[in-house]
């Protein structure tokens, strides 16, 4: 049940744009669904799993957007 | 405000007094070759030697231990690629510092392993297997963390602490840069144990010391060793000092929303703090502390040309972005710090609202 129900498309945002877009973004989706973050942005690999740690929200991981950019999944907790 | 504000000695410390009055008298006595026979090389050659002798006394090691070298850099790819034999099998912590990566990159001949660290920045010295070097710095010069002590053939970047906290114990070569205690930018410090097997990895030179090159800057390396002897003399009360203005920063910044302190708390450096906010780019807080008259460094690379995020951040786990170091100097002061304390949360929160959050 990680498939995402939303996709943020963050490319070409410089850090910490694509972390401040998942913050305001976050609560479009159900808690219990996953909302993704395409982002070429080399520290978003850092910061969204540092994000979820430090707002109580579940990383699930990464994986590619269609042309292969980085795509981070977050599940909603709260 | 003036220099109060300065709050980047990790990047370099203001000059020791104790460094300018001894280069100053250096500088007028110390121009010959130290390698010639006449009476002002004697005098250069005097000096020289003082100098060797007051920095291996500071550090507690041997004289025919310690080299100058031309910075911290240089004494950091001399000392460890002296050690490393070709084809070695070299192992690092994943937060050294840059110039231990770019000479270990330089030679591709080594067998490279980079060990992981856990939140606070710090290796486990039961995970370090199997290897003939261990680069392993004595504090990180990032977020401050000290390193364990570990067996075996060991290279320790003490660049960030060196003069601050004795040298860990175990060392084969060891490393240190004179403008981060407080000496005079442009000399280093190269450490190699009695008994290590260490080979010049550069071009011999004919000079007083054969594991360095070039003409010595002798007025540098004497005021370089004054500053540390002064710094050593020292360090119990300022070490304490900034232990406890340290801890009133950090109490400052885990009351800002949104914020992550980095590094140990207790087995860091003194004298540095490193913390990271969301949704901030750690260039807009420079800039905007910057202009409040606070001067700090940031380890993010929002705008930066590379993009790249420190690499210590990024194996500890921490947040990278926003994120600002600050670090003390011997004459930081407690209403300094409050000052800064104060400015902080207004500077992160105008820049978060500008934002939108």
């Amino acid at each position: 049940m990680t498939a995402p129900v939303a996709e943020l498309d963050c490319r070409g945002m410089p850090c910490p744009r694509p972390v401040i877009e998942l913050a305001k973004r976050i609560a479009e989706v159900e808690v219990g669904e996953v909302l993704a973050v395409v982002a070429d942005d080399p520290a978003a690999a850092y910061d969204v799993p540092a994000w979820c740690r430090m707002r109580a929200q579940e990383y699930v991981g990464a994986d590619q957007a269609e042309d292969g950019v980085a795509r981070y999944l977050v599940r909603r907790l709260s | 405000m003036g220099d109060g504000g300065y709050l980047d000695s990790a990047s370099s410390e203001p000059l020791h007094p104790a460094a300018r009055e001894a280069m100053l008298a250096a500088l007028d006595q110390g121009y010959a070759d130290p390698r010639r026979l006449h009476a002002p090389a004697r005098n250069a050659r005097l000096i020289l030697d003082n100098a060797r002798e007051a920095m291996a006394e500071a550090l507690g090691v041997r004289r025919d231990e310690v080299s100058f070298t031309s910075s911290g850099t240089e004494a950091v790819h001399r000392g460890l690629l002296g050690l490393l034999r070709p084809g070695a099998t070299v192992a690092h912590s994943a937060v050294e510092h840059s110039a231990v990566l770019h000479a270990l990159a330089w030679r591709p001949d080594l067998r490279v392993r980079s060990l992981p660290v856990d939140a606070t920045g710090r290796i486990d010295p039961e995970q370090v297997g199997e290897h003939d070097v261990l680069a392993l710095q004595d504090a990180n010069h990032e977020v401050g963390t000290v390193q364990p002590e570990v067996g075996g053939v060991v290279f320790r970047d003490a660049c960030a602490s060196m003069g601050r906290l004795p040298l860990r114990e175990g060392w084969a070569v060891a490393a240190g840069s004179a403008h981060k205690w407080g000496g005079p930018a442009g000399v280093g410090v190269l450490l190699v144990r009695k008994g290590t097997t260490w080979r010049n990895p550069f071009p011999a030179d004919d000079r007083v010391d054969e594991r360095v090159s070039g003409f010595e800057n002798v007025p540098a390396a004497l005021g370089a060793a004054a500053a540390l002897q002064a710094v050593v003399a020292e360090r119990d009360e300022v070490n304490a000092r900034q232990h406890a203005l340290v801890d009133r920063i950090r109490a400052a910044v885990a009351g800002i929303p949104d914020t992550e302190v980095v590094g140990d708390p207790v087995e860091r450096l003194p004298h540095l703090v490193t913390f990271s906010f969301l949704y901030v780019d750690g260039e807009a807080v420079v800039d905007a502390l910057n202009r409040r008259g606070f001067s700090v460094a940031s380890g993010s690379a929002c705008t930066a040309s590379t993009l790249e995020p420190s690499h210590v951040l990024a194996a500890m786990g921490a947040l990278t972005h926003g994120n600002v170091r600050v670090s003390l100097t011997r004459d930081t002061t407690a209403d300094e710090v409050d000052a800064f304390c104060a400015a902080l949360p207004e500077v992160v929160a105008g820049i978060r609202q500008d934002a939108g959050l």
